[in-house]
């Protein structure tokens, strides 16, 4: 087990310089230049601030380093907000990005589970073809869709729900994070209900289930003790896709709802060409999403016993 | 003999689109306390149907019992409850299926389901459900049983996994223990242990056992009864030695000549039996084996045969048993080997159901 993390932190790394190198050559094909005003500057002002920024060497040469400074855990400092460094811009915007996302996944997967579970359980009945059609609406529509929608007719026509997520202070508030985390944890709830009720109809109808009956147990602990846990198992697996889902879904989200959170952030840098920011978000969020590959399988092996012994073998 | 359980007209369906599936239609038996009764009968004939219907896990939907009774220890098992019956079930009555790498749940370690049908039904706590779970490891035969009873099932091969189920099985000390081609999906070597595992258990706490299978060498071995099914009935049940050296009904002389026994020298031809089975959704309107019956008489296929009692112990659903039939010898791979029972009557007896 510790050799299979090991090697697969390993790649892990590997991943992330792969990403890294792609955006950093595929950013500097960005039209545009990081400086606002471009067309007041002297050309002699310009060439100053692409000395400065090291903008004027090849761009093989910025790339390597850019990339030493990486390794030493330096990300460089943004162009567009003066004297602030790309790991603290992240980290400031971090965190009502990580609340809205943590709050749709969390929704998601409790609805989502809940919803799979009944319909498997009323396999065949309203519940089930509701739920089914739910999730298929979820899933093929997109969570920008929902949002507007939601703050068109909650917020707009009816005014029950603030247009913008923060107040005048400009902090989040619970009820300004309702609508958008109800658009962005549409998918993730139609995901793991489809899922789950494909995996909790299976799990029901295996021999285990039938031997289980036969043992006397009741019906409840046969759901719950027996039925559930396995069936959850596979869900575990499409966590991943809904993180990127939820990631990406949350760039236009913030915009939509104002939310100052990352993606926004991120969004704006790739407008202003702040090569900083877009190299230092990019690898933050494939180093979050590789992470939660990780884990996952690192829990896949912890929940099913089969998995465990194969790794610890190995 | 004590009758410990008594099954009456005994009808299951299932709701299809093509139609309703008669799987089970008319079944009727008795089992004796100590006993051993096999199920035999081709593929699709309802035995399985019948014994889940016992421990009424038919499916629901598309299954349901439509009629009949399940007598046992005063209850009518085919009206109490759900509730009622989760008491029965693995208490009173438990069952050993046929494929032990699925009967186990994947994720549970098995010391936890041997014990949590000793939690529930005898209210054990769990130091002494451990305690009873290492006694029934033992008892079956399975070595360690204190590192054994920490491990999950993919730990355990084929055979072991099949030695625990039996354990599951008896943890309760049922009265009946019904075992649904409990040995179908093992070697021959270890089909033979656990045969030979289920007899001693037998023995030492007198349970009554159902026994499904297609193997007669099997049936020759554990059984003291024998049950013949065909197309949702029983058609013909006896003793072993009714059914194996006395058999009347042609659907038993086809099974016992299809099939090769110790006895069967290399000359004997082994004969399937032509033809498929009745379909169930519509059977047929007499009897449901004439269409494959070489002997059948025309009256096979107009009316139903009733039962004719061939002795205290043996009856059969031929017409062929009845006064005005003509005689008709059995093949002669089966006539080798009929021999005189003892106890048979003089003439069989035509009688009302069994
Ligand atoms: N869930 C179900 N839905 C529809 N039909 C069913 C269902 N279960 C069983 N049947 C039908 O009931 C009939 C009897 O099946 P059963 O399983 O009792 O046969 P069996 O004698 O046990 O056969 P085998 O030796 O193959 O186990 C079959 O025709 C089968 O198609
Ligand atoms: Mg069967």
């Amino acid at each position: 087990m510790l050799r299979y993390t090991i090697q697969r932190v390993i790649y892990m790394i590997l991943t992330l310089i792969v990403i890294a190198t792609a955006t950093f050559f595929l950013m500097k094909l960005l039209p545009g230049s990081p400086f606002r005003n471009q067309e007041k500057l002297t050309p002699e002002q310009i060439q100053m601030l692409n000395k400065t920024y090291n903008l004027d060497k090849p761009v093989v040469e910025q790339y390597f380093a850019y990339m030493g400074k990486v390794a030493k855990g330096d990300f460089g400092v943004s162009f567009q907000f003066k004297n602030r460094s790309v790991t603290k811009l992240i980290s400031t915007r971090i965190g009502p990005s990580a609340q809205l996302g943590l709050q749709a996944i969390i929704l998601g997967t409790i609805i989502g589970i809940t919803l799979g579970i009944a319909a498997a359980l009323r396999h065949n009945s309203w519940i089930d073809y509701g739920a089914t059609m739910i999730a298929v609406a979820g899933v093929s529509i997109p969570s920008f869709v929902f949002a507007g929608l939601l703050q068109y007719f909650l917020s707009v026509k009816w005014q029950l729900f603030p247009v913008i997520a923060t107040n005048s202070e400009n902090q989040l508030t619970f009820i300004g994070l309702a609508l958008p985390t109800i658009a962005l944890s549409v998918f993730v709830t139609s995901t793991t209900a489809r899922y789950m009720r494909t995996e909790m109809l299976e799990v029901m109808g295996s021999d285990y289930i039938v031997l289980a009956k036969a043992k006397g147990i009741s019906y409840f602990n046969i759901v719950f003790k027996h039925g559930i846990r396995n069936a959850l198992i596979p869900v575990i697996t499409v966590i991943g896709p809904m993180a990127v889902n939820i990631m990406t879904g949350s760039l236009v989200i913030e915009r939509i709802f104002g939310i100052p959170g990352l993606g926004d952030q991120f969004v704006n840098s790739i407008y202003t060409n702040d090569y900083p920011t877009i190299m230092g978000t990019t690898i933050f969020y494939s180093f979050l999403l590789i992470s939660i590959i990780l884990i996952v399988d690192l829990l896949y092996g912890v929940i099913d016993p089969r998995i465990r012994v194969a790794g610890g073998n190995k | 003999m004590d009758k410990l359980l008594e099954v009456k007209d005994l009808h299951v369906s299932f709701k299809t689109y093509g139609g309703e599936v008669k799987a089970v239609r008319g079944v009727n038996f008795n089992l004796y306390k100590g006993e051993t009764l096999a199920i035999v009968g081709e593929s699709g004939s309802g035995k399985s149907v019948t014994v889940k219907a016992i421990m009424r896990l038919i499916p629901n939907p598309p299954g349901k019992i439509v009629n009949g009774e399940i007598l046992f220890d005063g209850k009518d098992l085919s009206k109490i409850s759900e509730l009622e019956m989760q008491h029965v079930r693995g208490k009173d009555i438990s069952m050993i299926f046929q494929d032990p790498m699925t009967s186990l749940n994947p994720t549970i370690k098995v010391g936890k389901q041997i014990m949590e049908g000793l939690i529930k039904h005898q209210k054990l706590s769990k130091k002494d459900a451990y305690e009873r779970a290492l006694e029934l490891m033992r008892l079956v035969g399975i070595a360690q049983p204190e590192v054994r009873l920490q491990q999950y099932p993919h730990q355990f091969s084929g055979g072991m996994r099949q030695r625990v189920v039996v354990a599951i099985a008896l943890a309760c000390n049922p009265k009946i223990l019904i075992a649904d081609e409990p040995t179908t999906a093992l070697d021959v070597t270890i089909q033979a242990q656990i045969l030979e595992m289920m007899k001693d258990l037998q023995d030492k706490i007198d349970t009554s056992i159902i026994f499904i299978t297609h193997d007669l060498g099997v049936v020759a071995n554990v059984a003291d009864r024998v049950a013949v099914m065909y197309g949702g009935q029983i058609v013909e049940i006896g003793t072993v030695d009714e059914i194996f050296y006395d058999p009347r009904h042609p659907y038993t002389w086809g099974l016992l000549a299809s099939m090769p026994s110790l006895d069967t020298d290399e000359q004997t031809e082994l004969i399937a039996i032509p033809g498929t089975p009745p379909d169930l959704i519509h059977p047929p309107k007499g009897c449901p084996f004439a269409a494959r019956n070489q002997f059948a008489l025309a009256i096979d296929y107009e009316e139903e045969p009733p039962f004719f009692q061939i002795s205290e112990t043996h009856f059969a659903k031929t017409w062929m048993l009845h006064p005005d039939a003509p005689k008709i010898e059995a093949p002669e791979s089966v006539k080798a080997r009929v021999r005189v029972m003892p106890g048979n009557f003089e003439k069989p007896i035509q009688v009302e159901g069994l």
